[in-house]
């Protein structure tokens, strides 16, 4: 287990040290001048300089340095969780993230549970319910789930239940009222995509021979599902819940823009939008790294809940 | 053929329960039928069928069958005869789509026809346990062996406190070795016959008064099937539950039951003692089955196919040089190796079979695939026709791969179900560029003629075929290229027993037709002995015995070889048959090697199987 363990980990940095890689040529090597980018994101035209000025910026950002010195210096800061200067706002690049990270944390940390309640539980009663006709209603209610655009959803939201019911504000970061409807907004698209999945895989798993032995010891219907069905269907489900939250930052990015969250998202939109490379390059790290540990997350949890993929990892 | 059971003329037949089972003879011949003890399964006159798009195929017609306390039944017949939708019916887990269209099916006394899950689940478990067709995957992969087993003990209402107390005990008592520790561990750290023996623990747990097995070893090597059914039978005569035993191989049947019900298209063809079946079979259809079960064909021997005992004199097609293979154990980290194969050497001759027998684990399977280039052994070297092949690169060996070709196990999943069965055919051919298109056609209809399938099938898909059937595709695409060598990896160990036998026919007769060699690997000696001119006989990686199959399986040197052909199915009733007609008095009872004793039976036995030929194809 602890050589499966340090593969695993291995595995990880090498994907995020790939993700700083692939940031890093696609901003600064890609034919676009990177000192016209940078100066001209941080308010400056290049055309208006004199040489002297333009050396004196290029030296502050350290442009003059050969391609791999920057591309080190870079990942050695990196490592040390130092991205640089905002080109866009005065502040280091640390700051602003810390500043902002703590709402979508919030926020995702919310819809993650109603993600996984609401998947599991509508593909668990889609499978458990007998009557024909509401069988079918649950079996169907996910594919609407995953066909309607996120945006959309939110500004449904938002009319329902603030201008229509006034239960919930529409906007604004004002206590857990102002985190309902952005965290049922953000599970919605997960849970329905895994309610689909989980209802194939119990139908799948109703269908294995095991569950015939189960049912010939006399147990009931209620108890072969429970005991038996409910593990074994939900491990295919787990790989996609890794993925899911793997889009945290960019589901952020609409949830937040449709209810005006100062969040991580939004702060993502503002670089993009504003080239700040810095930053940029920051977010995208930090979704990478998300990422990486919500799957390193879930293939441990795996070996924990499967046994046979248990015996391999002590095998390998 | 007419309806399965002979109504009429022949009265003295005890089969009568088909379609008259209210005439006015029912009672005569109900009560030849009805063995005496307490009545716990009766179906009546039960007809079966399934709603496939919006159309109701029936599965089983018509069928009557009694099971009393404490006796073993078996019903015999192929697949798609309907036996094994029979026994879910009787425990009430028919498939959804599953209706029953007429008749009755009385459980302990109560007519549950149609019952609810609800009031069906009652009787699982303490009135009829299960042991299911096959135990690799019959079991939960993520719950431990002993929640899967306490399941059952829990259903009986037995004390929490007492519940890992009494499934040990079942565990013991089904044979499982070290219950406590096995109790703790999870199906996948346990071989296919242990898993086997932990589901009739399971069956047991819940005290029944009947136990349906279905197929309960056709999964497993014969000598693990032979204990398991052994113990089987035992705890079932110990504890006076009955077994109702689904199989498709007359053999098995007849070793062990009181009663045989041979059943076809979902129709009984005729039921009786295992004795006026196979002995006084009325129907031809049993004949056939019985001149398919290895075994009773041949009253008890083994009987090779290819009676020369001399060693071939042409060079060798294929020869193993004391090739040996280690792997690296994954667990312990240091230099622990597991040797898989240990100091073997084979050699394979043009035009004949070398038989490569052993169980599972016996590492004919690291063979085959050192054989055929695919590992590279670890000592040892390999040639093929005089080159040597050890160690050779992709690229070397690739122009080679036209000389020899595989024939995998399992024919359900080495066609490719999107292909065609001309594309199938003829992918070989196109993979070497062999020929245009017209000539590629013209050779798949060649072939598809050569394996006894109409040439219409080639624009076919697998779905559309018997195991049989894809196996056919499975040898013709293996021969498309006219190789000189074929390897056989369990060809027929997947199919029924009736099927088998018409597959290793085609193979023989493919063999005299082509001059092909095989490397047919199996682990049951009754079906290698149908092909095989050589024998070598694999166990824990190293070579026990070898030689000319007429040696080797009439006079084994070993004990293992022994083992293996005793472990073949319906040997003990037809040894039985010989010791109790021929045997004079004094003499010691027959091993399955004496073939003397057991010829004088044979002729009755064979002549009728002669007359099934008609049924075959």
């Amino acid at each position: 287990m602890p050589r499966y363990l340090a593969g695993r980990l291995a595995q990880a940095l090498a994907v995020l040290w790939a993700a700083y890689t692939v940031v890093f040529v696609i901003l600064h090597v890609l034919p676009s001048d990177p000192i016209t980018l940078q100066l001209s994101a941080g308010g400056a035209d290049i055309s208006q300089l004199t040489p002297t000025q333009l050396h004196i910026l290029k030296d502050r950002y350290g442009l003059d340095d050969p391609i791999l010195t920057q591309y080190f210096h870079g990942l050695w800061n990196a490592l040390h969780l130092d991205f640089g200067m905002s080109l866009t706002q005065n502040v280091t690049v640390g700051s602003l993230i810390t500043d902002k990270v703590g709402s979508t944390l919030e926020l995702t940390l919310v819809a993650l549970p109603l993600m996984v309640i609401g998947g599991i539980g509508l593909a668990y009663l889609a499978s458990y319910v007998q009557w024909r006709p509401a069988r079918t209603l649950l079996a169907r209610l996910p594919a609407v789930g995953v066909s309607l655009p996120q945006f959309f959803v939110g500004l449904l939201l938002i009319q329902a239940f603030s201008f229509s019911l006034h239960w919930f504000p529409a906007t604004g970061e004002d206590g857990w009222r102002s985190l309902v409807l952005p965290a049922v907004t953000m599970s919605l698209l997960g849970a329905a995509m895994l309610a689909q999945l989980l209802i194939r895989s119990f139908a799948d798993t109703w269908r294995e021979p095991h569950i015939a032995t189960a049912r010939a010891k006399g147990l009931s219907r209620g108890t072969v599902q429970l005991r038996h069905v409910l593990r074994n269907a939900s491990l295919p489900a787990l790989t996609l819940l890794g993925i899911l939250l793997g889009y945290t930052v960019t589901n952020a990015v609409v949830v937040e823009s449709v209810f005006s969250r100062d969040g991580l998202g939004q702060l993502a939109q503002r670089a993009v939008l504003g080239q700040d490379v810095p930053l940029v390059q920051a977010i995208v790290l930090i979704a990478a790294a998300g990422f990486v540990v919500v799957n390193l997350l879930v293939d441990l949890l795996y070996t924990l809940l499967d046994p046979r993929v248990a015996a391999a990892a002590r095998a390998g | 053929m007419t309806g399965p059971n002979a109504t009429g003329p022949n009265a003295t037949g005890p089969n009568a329960t088909g379609p008259n089972a209210t005439g006015p003879d029912n009672d005569v011949s109900a009560s030849a039928v009805r063995p005496p003890g307490e009545t716990l399964v009766e179906l009546a006159g039960l007809s079966v069928g399934y709603r496939q798009h919006g159309r109701l195929v029936p599965a089983v017609d018509d069928l009557s069958l009694v099971v009393a306390a404490g006796e073993t039944v078996a019903v015999v017949g192929e697949s798609g005869s309907g036996k094994t939708t029979a026994a879910n019916a009787i425990l009430g887990l028919l498939p959804s789509n599953g209706v029953v269209t007429a008749g009755r099916i009385t459980l302990a006394g109560n007519d549950v026809t149609g019952a609810s899950d609800r009031v069906l689940r009652q009787l699982r478990g303490p009135f009829v346990g299960l042991v299911p067709q096959d135990p690799m995957v019959g079991l939960n992969p993520t719950m431990r062996i002993g929640a899967q087993v306490g399941e059952a003990v829990r259903r009986r209402g037995v004390d929490r406190r007492l519940v890992p107390a009494e499934v040990r005990e079942a565990l013991e008592r089904a044979g499982v070795d070290q219950p406590a520790m096995r109790a703790r561990q999870y199906p996948n750290e346990l071989s296919g016959g242990l898993r086997q023996r932990v589901l009739i623990a399971i069956a047991l747990a819940g005290h029944p008064r009947l136990i349906v097995a279905d197929e309960p070893t056709s999964a497993l090597d014969v000598t693990v099937q032979r204990r398991i059914l052994d113990h089987l039978a035992s705890l079932v005569r110990e504890s006076g539950t009955a077994l109702l035993i689904i199989t498709h191989d007359l053999g098995v049947a007849a070793d062990r039951a009181d009663r045989v019900v041979v059943m076809r298209r979902g129709r009984i063809v005729e039921q009786g003692g295992p004795r006026e079946i196979l002995l006084h079979p009325r129907e031809d259809y049993t004949r056939h089955l019985i001149s398919v079960a290895p075994a009773l064909s041949h009253a008890g021997g083994v009987v090779p196919r290819h009676t020369t005992t001399a060693t071939p004199v042409s060079a060798p097609l294929l020869r193993l040089d004391g090739v040996g293979k280690d792997f690296r154990l994954p667990r312990g980290g240091e230099s622990r190796t597991f040797t898989a194969l240990d100091d073997v050497s084979l050699t394979v001759h043009a035009g004949q079979t070398l038989g490569l027998v052993g169980e599972s684990g016996s590492g004919k399977t690291t063979a085959l695939r050192i054989a055929m280039g695919l590992e590279p052994p670890t000592r040892g070297r390999v040639w093929l026709d005089g080159t040597d092949i050890t160690g050779a690169s992709w690229s070397t060996l690739r122009p080679l791969r036209r000389r020899f070709q595989l024939v995998h196990q399992n024919p359900y999943s080495s066609l490719d179900p999107h292909f065609t069965v001309g594309q199938s055919i003829a992918e070989p051919l196109v993979s070497f560029r062999v020929g245009d298109r017209a000539s590629r056609a013209a050779r798949v209809r060649e072939l598809l003629d050569q394996v006894a399938l109409p040439v219409s099938y080639a624009d076919r898909r697998p779905a559309e075929l018997s195991g049989g059937q894809r196996q056919r595709v499975a040898i013709a695409r293996a021969l498309a290229l006219s190789p000189e060598l074929v390897f056989l990896d369990e060809p027929v160990s997947a199919l029924d027993v009736s099927v088998q036998d018409q597959i290793l026919t085609l193979l023989a007769r493919l063999q005299d037709e082509l001059g092909v060699g095989y490397l047919f690997v199996s682990h049951d000696l009754a079906v290698v002995a149908a092909l095989a001119h050589q024998v070598a006989v694999l166990r824990n990686g190293r070579i026990v015995e070898s030689g000319p199959a007429a040696t080797v399986l009439t006079a084994p040197a070993q004990a293992h070889t022994r083992e293996l052909l005793d472990a073949v199915p319906g040997q003990r009733f037809a040894a039985d048959l010989a010791g109790a007609t021929v045997r004079p008095p004094g003499e010691t009872a027959p091993g399955p090697d004496a073939a003397g004793s057991g010829a004088a039976v044979g002729p009755s036995l064979k002549s009728e199987s002669g007359a099934a030929v008609g049924l075959k194809g």
